[in-house]
């Protein structure tokens, strides 16, 4: 082979610009969240430094774990251009039957938490299969979805509510157990947050996702499996929410037919805030989890900075807007410097 | 049909075979079918359904799912969607509670609340239709913006001091026929004009269907994206101050989730979330049917969450069946030789619009 | 199947074969006895008209289709493809007209998608990745990064990451349809040398392309398809141009239909200094009344970004507008019909029609506020006006009801001429008008324009088919790189002065 007719001559300078913009653009949003948190939290404390007590911090960390958990699995769905609006109902169902197992029919922990998280997949196994043996879109299948879950949990509970003290000790515990100040429900988030963020980097069908996403009928042309990559990621959206689900009964101990109520937009303002295209095909479950914790804080903030409560949903609102709006200055950017780059080359 | 005569001459009798689509019930036309068969069931079969005090409720209670279908039904089909407007519902409602603690007089409220809720639309359309961002975002953005917004009015006070003449009349009838039924019909009317015989309707369709070959044929995309969000604030303005006066009282989490319940019952009612397809009267019945299914199972003594099922399972099964029938139909047509009368190619995948 | 009286020389068997295929959808039958053979470092060429069948063969043997019966052998054993990936595991890459890449993935992981090297616990290595496609780049001559994102590559280098692709799975068969569709002269020449560099590696070629002096330049072997049957297969030293045209037509080609001499009139549309920035610059001419102006010059020079930049689909940075004196604000499509200009788009499916709205909606959608009577539309206007203009052009469709998706081609750009035709235009546009539709509905589409100039309508038609510019033009305007190169009258334009203006050939 020696056919080189155009001459690599231009190459260098051109990579050197494209990494460049290219880090650039997968370094700003990161960048931006955790500089947006720093700003926060440095602020807060200023103003109220019991914002950084050990009390304070860990109730921080509790209540972002279930997000973390819900974001990660929200951005497996994204990323194939899907969407997963049941997240909250499946949480509810999962934490009421998790509650349940263990309150009425006693089953022991570990199985409990099993059946916890199997509801879960059950439930992203459902969705899954509407979405691709039914042919059914993803937002509205996960839409009717939220209904049919959430309505299987009224059924279930018909009015009742599980507290805490119908729960075996050794859960509630686990709720509450830190490990080196670290509450383990913190951990495991963290932990689940990693797993699906190397398995989205660095396995093939973890990048199947993004291909998916990011062109349908390519990926189709390419030979990847769709039905199957798409049935794994709404099953394992499921599974976390599930996961949530047991997390959320374990801190909480007081569970009822609403748990998790309106969770979604919650979860998917996360996700977009932290920068996963709600189209598809790029972002990362970092980025989700930066997003999950920002407005985790900000949740937490308000009160310290003697914001009232109220500007909470506001600001949230306003942070999707920003984000997106943000998103797509920077594309127009690139794709101005793109064709600055490639104009004349012919 | 004298103009139709020179088509079928010889010359142009087609040489290739042209491909007849058969024409199938359409799903609008079925919803319509299913929609009057459960009215007669469920008045024969449960007890005080079909009463004149029971029709007042349903009405009553239909009136802000029907009204905030209407737009939605309009957004949906150019392709868009507007997730807002029950947050619209509450901050107008807030906004009415505040300005009625102010002292302003309450007719002058009512039309603000329309012109707020149409700013509030139009903020959503100068996002999703002005700036090319994609409406569900936006829309979700905007949900929890305006609810926000609503709680920072209002807190979690409730203003409940509306005069009775205002309320009572919401609420009231004459004979069986309750005040509000011949306006919510003349609106239904309005709409159901302009989006099937209208050169408007015909772009909202055009957009939803291809919106380069609209924008080609010299449709004003972006002008008609950006008034149907604000058709469908000013809608939410209106429904905000209905809300306010049925129940007597502006509170921020007024109309909370609604949002949810509207997009179900519109595509119920046959409209293609991918834009494109879908029709009023269809979208009608798909709300009659959502609402009065809703209502006779409560008088069954039905627990209002558990009636969750039923929405979620309909939603799901009025997109699911037509797929499920399709596929039957394919795989009975393949043990059998290929029919003349077939449509030549698949349906282009149904793919989900990016905003330019 | 043994008409291999010309393979002879071979003794081999074919690496892929395809014999006897038939394939339906529906009521169309896409194939019906399609036979081809390629033989391992030979090119062959795949030609015949729209609508023949190509795409649909390329398909079946990407693994895409299965064909209904026939069969497809490898290397002489029978093989069936259930998918794309069966296919490429079986050594066939396919290089499809549009490129297909993922915009979000890096240009390796492009290449190497399902197939990404991989490491310890089998994660990705993206060094060792990025290290293969840097290998294939300096083997293809290409300055991309590996860690580039595929969005925003220039179309040509789309191809050359498919190029890449097809080089990394070692394919033994390189299938590429109409590759050169969008390239410029230097990135064809670029393509050719490494395709037959591959093809001197062993690998055989499938190219598809329209343009004979290509398939010349490249190509051993010739088959012909004619509705989706084999017509013939020749050596290529062993038949001319002439005969290769005379198998795809199937009958002897008519002499292109010439435009009649009308008097020029009044200039209706000037266009001056029109300026897009990095897309076109400083585009000036003017078109009279009864003429009929070729727009000529590469695909990609900028010829469809200045007509849609005229009729306000496109922005433009610079320049004025003129239609009968009237100034055209710039981006208001409405504004410009309603000056009198009328644009039938390159891109008939994605610009010209909605595919799933029936004839009759297509046809109107351009009117529907003159159609309306105090603002309603009850459709009866509106059939009428669509039953006239169908008949008008001679369009055959089954209903005005149905889907204009159910009509063929050159149907379908008809119901696109009847749309903006009954609008009655003093300017006319026209983009690509006769790309993709069958010889008889070329005819009538010429002899159409034709009658429209004779009336006093402007014509300004961008075409790539010289033999059209040629047949109809008064005048030809050539574009190149974004700038008019050159105004040739009727008398001076010829192939070589068009071509010479077109690629700046010089020398």
């Amino acid at each position: 082979m020696t056919t080189t007719t155009r001459p690599p001559s231009a190459a260098p300078e051109r990579q050197d610009q494209w990494t460049q913009r290219l880090r650039g653009l997968f370094g700003a949003r990161i960048l931006g969240l955790v500089l947006a948190l720093a700003i926060l939290i440095a602020v807060t404390t200023l103003l109220n430094p019991r914002f950084l007590s050990g009390q304070s911090v860990r109730d921080i960390l509790l209540a972002a774990a279930i997000s973390v958990l819900l974001a990660s699995g929200m951005t497996m769905v994204i990323l194939t251009r899907g969407i997963d609006l049941s997240v909250g109902s499946v949480l509810g169902l999962s934490a009421f039957g998790t509650a349940t197992f263990l309150s009425e029919y006693e089953l022991a922990v570990p199985l409990a938490v099993l059946l916890g998280v199997v509801i879960g997949s059950l439930c992203g196994a459902i969705n899954g299969a509407l979405i691709t043996v039914g042919g059914v879109p993803p937002l509205v299948a996960t839409l009717g979805t939220l209904y049919l879950f959430r309505g299987i949990v009224y059924f279930w509970a018909g009015g009742s509510r599980i507290s805490a003290g119908d729960m075996p000790r050794s859960f509630l515990d686990f709720g509450t157990a830190r490990i080196l100040g670290f509450p383990y429900l913190t951990l495991i988030a963290v932990v689940m947050a990693i797993a699906v963020g190397v398995y989205l980097a660095r396995y093939r069908s973890g990048r199947d996702l993004y291909a998916l996403g990011s062109s349908p009928e390519a990926a189709r042309l390419a030979g990847i499996p769709a039905t199957r990559r798409l049935m794994g990621a709404y099953i394992m959206a499921g599974t976390l929410s599930g996961l949530g689900g047991v997390l959320y009964a374990a801190r909480y101990g007081t569970v009822d037919a609403s748990a998790g109520n309106g969770l979604e937009l919650d979860i998917v303002a996360a996700v977009v805030v932290g920068g996963v295209a709600i189209f598809g095909g790029s972002g990362t479950v970092f980025g989700a989890a930066l997003g999950a914790l920002l407005l985790t804080v900000i949740n937490n903030a308000l009160p310290s900075l003697g914001i009232d409560q109220f500007w909470q949903r506001a600001i949230v609102g306003a942070l999707i807007i920003g984000a997106i709006a943000l998103d797509r200055i920077v594309a127009v950017r690139t794709a101005a410097a793109a064709r600055k780059a490639t104009t004349h080359v012919h | 049909m004298s103009t139709d005569t020179p088509l079928r001459t010889a010359d142009t009798a087609p040489t290739a075979p042209v491909t007849r689509t058969r024409r199938t019930l359409g799903w609008d036309a079925a919803i319509i079918a299913v929609t009057l068969a459960f009215l007669v069931v469920a008045s024969l079969g449960v007890e005080h359904f079909g009463t004149a005090r029971n029709f007042g409720f349903l009405v009553l209670d239909l009136a802000p799912i029907l009204l905030l279908a209407l737009p939605m039904t309009l957004i949906i089909i150019t392709g868009d969607i507007d997730l807002s407007v029950a947050s619209m519902v509450g901050l107008t409602s807030s906004a009415i509670g505040v300005m009625w603690d102010a002292g302003l007089p309450l007719e002058t409220i009512l039309v603000l609340a329309v012109v707020l809720g149409a700013i509030l639309g139009a903020v959503n359309g100068f996002f999703v239709a002005v700036l090319g961002l994609p409406a569900l975002a936006v829309t979700i953005g905007t949900l929890a913006l305006y609810r926000g917004l609503s709680y920072v009015l209002l807190g979690d006070s409730a203003v409940a001091t509306f005069p009775r003449s205002f309320t009572g009349w919401t609420i009231g009838s004459v004979g069986w026929m309750p005040n509000i039924l011949p306006g919510l019909l003349l609106l239904v009317a309005v709409f159901a004009v302009v989006l099937h015989a209208t050169p408007a309707g015909r772009a909202i369709y055009a957009i939803g269907a291809n919106v380069t070959a609209a924008a080609y044929a010299g449709i004003r995309v972006m002008r008609t994206r950006f008034l149907l969000f604000v058709t469908s604030g000013a809608v939410a303005g209106l429904v905000g101050a209905f809300w306010t006066m049925r129940f007597s009282s502006a509170r921020a989490d007024n109309a909370f989730g609604l949002e949810l319940t509207v997009v179900a019952a519109v595509l119920l009612g046959g409209v293609s979330i991918f834009g494109g397809k879908g029709s009023l009267p269809g979208v009608f019945a798909g709300v009659v049917l959502l609402m009065s299914l809703q209502n006779a199972l409560r008088l069954e003594r039905i627990s209002t969450e558990a009636l969750t099922v039923v929405t979620g399972s309909l939603l799901i099964i009025s997109v699911l069946l037509p797929n499920v029938l399709a596929r039957v139909r394919t795989a009975l047509r393949r043990r059998r030789p290929p029919e003349p009368d077939q449509t030549p190619t698949a349906a282009p995948a149904a793919q989900r619009k990016e905003s330019p | 199947m043994s008409e291999q009286d010309q393979a002879a020389s071979t003794t081999k068997p074919p690496v892929l074969a395809l014999r006897d295929a038939h394939k339906s959808f529906g009521a169309v039958q896409a194939l019906r006895g399609a036979h081809l053979e390629l033989y391992a470092g030979e090119s062959h060429a795949l030609v015949g008209e729209n609508g023949a069948g190509k795409s649909t063969l390329i398909k079946v043997l990407a693994g895409v289709h299965q064909p209904d019966s026939g069969t497809i052998a490898l290397d002489g054993e029978p093989v069936t493809f259930r998918s794309t990936a069966d296919a490429l595991a079986a050594g066939i890459a396919v290089i499809y007209q549009e490129p297909t890449l993922f915009p979000d993935l890096t240009v390796a992981e492009n290449i190497f998608v399902g197939r990404q090297p991989q490491g310890r616990g089998r994660t990705i290595d993206r060094r060792a990745m990025n290290a293969a496609a840097t290998e294939l780049f300096t083997r293809l001559g290409v300055p991309l990064h590996p860690d580039r994102l595929a969005r925003g590559l220039s179309i040509a280098d789309q191809q050359l990451v498919e190029i890449a692709k097809a080089l990394s799975v070692g394919a033994r068969v390189l299938i590429m349809d109409e590759p050169t569709a969008a390239l410029s002269g230097v990135e064809v020449d670029r393509l050719f040398a490494v395709v037959r560099g591959l093809r001197e590696d062993g690998a055989a070629v499938l190219f598809i392309s329209h343009r004979f002096s290509e398939v010349e330049a490249l190509c051993q072997r010739v088959t012909v398809m004619r509705d989706g049957q084999h017509v013939s297969t020749d050596l290529m030293p062993d038949v001319t141009t002439d005969e290769l045209v005379r198998r795809m037509v199937g009958r002897e080609l008519s002499a292109m239909f010439a435009k009649e001499d009308v008097p020029a009139g009044e200039v209706v549309l000037e266009v001056e200094g029109l300026t897009r920035e990095g897309v076109f610059a400083d585009v000036t001419f003017q078109v009279r009344a009864g003429e009929i102006v070729a727009l000529a010059g590469l695909v990609g020079s900028g010829r469809s970004e200045v007509v849609q930049s005229i009729f306000g689909v496109d922005r433009r940075d610079a320049g004025t507008v003129r239609v009968a004196g009237r100034v055209l604000p710039p981006n208001r499509p409405r504004a410009a019909m309603a000056a009198g200009l009328a644009l039938v788009p390159e891109d008939r499916r994605q610009q010209g029609l909605i595919l799933d709205l029936s004839i009759q909606r297509n046809i109107t959608l351009p009117r529907a506020r003159q159609l309306a009577t105090l603002g309603l539309l009850t459709g009866h206007s509106e059939r009428r006006s669509a039953a006239e203009w169908a008949r008008r052009l001679h369009t055959r469709f089954a209903r005005l009801a149905d889907p204009v998706a159910t009509l063929s081609g050159g149907n379908q750009q008809k119901v696109v001429l009847a749309k903006w035709l009954s609008t009655e235009p003093k300017v006319l546009i026209v983009d690509e008008p006769t790309r993709g539709i069958d010889v008889a509905t070329k005819a009538e589409v010429h002899r159409l324009m034709s009658d429209l100039a004779a009336r006093g309508v402007a014509i300004l038609a961008v075409s790539s088919e010289l033999p059209e510019v040629l047949g109809m033009a008064d005048r030809v305007l050539v574009m190149r790189e974004g700038r008019l190169a050159a105004d040739l009258p009727r008398a001076e334009a010829t192939e070589e002065s068009i071509i010479r203006a077109g690629t700046g050939a010089a020398a």
